[in-house]
């Protein structure tokens, strides 16, 4: 297996989220990884966009949601940035919480985290915020 | 085609939306929103959602199933969720929605469940 890295640079759009799942999902059968990870993937890559495009940059289409996509042998790496004010990833609450069961949002971080083996965010002051998400082979 | 399919069929005095489709960000998840917030205003409360057809669900879609149970809660109605995917079921499982839906694998036994 080679090393691959597809980049896309895509408006902030809802319908951004369907075409970023769909250009990955097109990666992802080429690299070789299972239907189950490949499931996992894609979900996350839809919550990391959904939040790019709508915390991220309001939706403002003068901003772009980047993401690129690295396969190794040793796994997938899916970065998504976008360029918005940034946030603290740690005071997003729990939403498996009792309080927060029924809250009607709040469930995308967890799922990313939930799907994938490594979820990291890297924000610069003014520049945006990168998230960058790993799965192991 | 659109995103979500909603098909509506009564059943005595339970309303059955057979859904196909995806629930995602966007008109999937509106129309679930759209379909049970009518239902209300036509005074239907009872409300069983067939989703053995839909392909997908994300946390936005999720997060409007949370939404129509506590609309349809608050108006002294029942919402009840009959064969759910594998994948959906894991889904509800982590986010421990599961043990908050009234969830059922057969039409009959969900029916039978409002009365």
């Amino acid at each position: 297996m080679t090393a691959e890295t597809t980049e896309l640079s895509l408006p902030s759009r809802i319908d951004t989220v369907a075409t970023a799942a769909a250009a990955v999902a097109e990666f992802l059968s080429r690299s070789g990884i299972t239907e189950d990870a490949a499931f996992g993937i894609d979900m996350a890559v839809r919550e990391a966009v959904t939040n790019a495009v709508i915390h991220g940059n309001q939706q403002n289409e003068n901003k772009t949601v980047d993401v690129t996509l690295k396969s190794s042998p040793d796994a997938v790496e899916i970065s998504v940035h976008d360029q918005g004010a940034g946030f603290n990833p740690e005071d997003v609450p729990d939403p498996t919480a009792e309080e927060n069961i029924l809250k009607a949002s709040g469930r995308g971080i967890f799922f990313m985290r939930s799907f994938m083996d490594e979820v990291n965010w890297l924000i610069r002051p003014g520049g945006g915020t990168t998230v960058r998400m790993l799965k192991r082979r | 085609m659109a995103e979500l399919n909603i098909n509506e069929r009564q059943a005595g005095d339970v309303t059955v939306l057979d859904m196909s489709g995806k629930i995602t960000i966007g008109e999937g998840s509106v129309a679930l929103r759209t379909a049970v917030r009518r239902l209300l205003e036509e005074g239907k409360k009872r409300i069983l959602l067939n989703l053995a057809q839909v392909s997908y669900i994300d946390s936005s879609g999720i997060g409007e199933l949370v939404s129509s149970y506590t609309a349809i809660n608050k108006e002294g109605g029942q919402l009840k969720l009959l064969n759910l995917t594998q994948k959906l079921q894991d889904l509800l499982t982590i986010t421990k929605l599961l043990t908050v839906f009234d969830v059922y694998e057969s039409e009959p036994d969900a029916l039978n469940s409002y009365k």
